[in-house]
């Protein structure tokens, strides 16, 4: 069964505060390597049958991005 | 937007029939109706599980976590069946306020434009908030131009974003409905608070103007005069007469 990940993310000139947040924990824990992060989310679909490319494009783009302040990538794994 | 309208009679604002939403996590639907009826019209409450309206001259979408907020603040609520109804009505000029999730409901629904996220300084922020008045709407009639209010802003996602050049676009076009006055309580762009399409008839806003209607309870009664205008745009536009 093919699975589908499509990972969502803030656009870059959308500012993420969360990722600042992560950003300075790290500097707190002594992690001085880091410079910056960003913070997004990550969909599983498991699908049945062969991928519809443009219905999982469409899912993506309707739904589970906001494609005002957020992009998205569509990565497929056949298993 | 809207010219004035002669003061309609008590009737006429009681036949005025206003829907508010109640989605699943809605807090504030029930505050909403309050201050319809406070105005002087008549709430009707609707469901989101259903596909009607019940032939209401204008619709609330109501503060509160829709769905749990999941996916995104406003993003399941934009598709219940019920949305279906009221984005065929805007569409038909039926005039929409949404408060704070509702707000987040019209932006993820396409009505209004840019979105709201996470507050800059990840904080929820509940206070009383000053805002400025900018645009004459079919829901702000009522105040002068340029009017300062007082009402409570209370959210966690309110934070207004769009890209530049559709707030540039917003501000051109005299569609910022209002914005924060000393100090603006979630970095919101450009310190604008609401939102309106075009026409004036659908609006957005962060903070509440439902919590500011009865001096008992309220910070000031300011809030009052989105009702208030809403009831008379629509009397003036033939809404609400006896039948």
């Amino acid at each position: 069964m093919p699975l589908v990940v499509v990972d969502v993310m803030l656009k870059p000139e959308i500012s993420d505060p969360q990722g600042q947040a992560v950003l300075g924990a790290l500097s707190r824990l002594g992690h001085q390597g880091v410079r910056a992060v960003r913070q997004g989310k990550r969909f599983e679909l498991e699908v049945s049958g062969p991928v519809d490319e443009s219905a999982i494009h469409e899912i993506a783009d309707t739904l589970l991005a906001n494609p005002v302040i957020e992009d998205f990538i569509v990565h497929i794994h056949e298993r | 937007m809207t010219a004035p309208n002669p003061r309609p009679t008590g009737d006429d604002l009681a036949n005025v029939r206003v829907g508010v939403v109640t989605f699943p996590g809605s807090l504030d639907d029930a505050d909403a109706a309050r201050a319809v009826r406070l105005a002087g019209g008549s709430p009707v409450m609707l469901w989101h599980g259903t596909h009607d309206l019940g032939g209401v001259d204008a619709v609330i979408l109501p503060g509160g976590f829709s769905y749990g907020d999941y996916l995104r603040a406003g993003a399941i609520a934009s598709f219940s069946p019920i949305m279906s109804e009221v984005i065929d009505a805007a569409k038909r000029g039926v005039p929409v306020l949404g408060i704070c999730n509702g707000f987040q409901v019209l932006c993820e629904s396409g009505l209004l434009p840019g979105a709201l996220t996470r507050n800059a300084h990840l904080h929820f922020r509940n206070r009383d908030q000053r805002l400025r008045i900018e645009a004459r709407t079919a829901w702000t009639n009522d105040f002068a131009e340029g009017a300062e209010i007082v009402v409570p802003v209370k959210n966690g996602e309110g934070r207004y974003v769009a890209a530049a050049a559709d707030l540039d676009a917003v501000e051109a076009e005299g569609r910022v409905l209002a914005r924060y006055v000393g100090g603006n309580p979630n970095g919101s762009s450009r310190d604008i608070a609401g939102v309106t399409d075009p026409t004036g008839r659908i609006v957005g806003l962060m903070p509440h103007p439902e919590h500011a209607v009865e001096e008992l309870t309220g910070p000031s009664t300011d809030g009052l005069r989105f009702f208030t205008s809403i009831l008379a745009s629509l009397v003036g536009a033939g809404a609400g007469a006896a039948t």
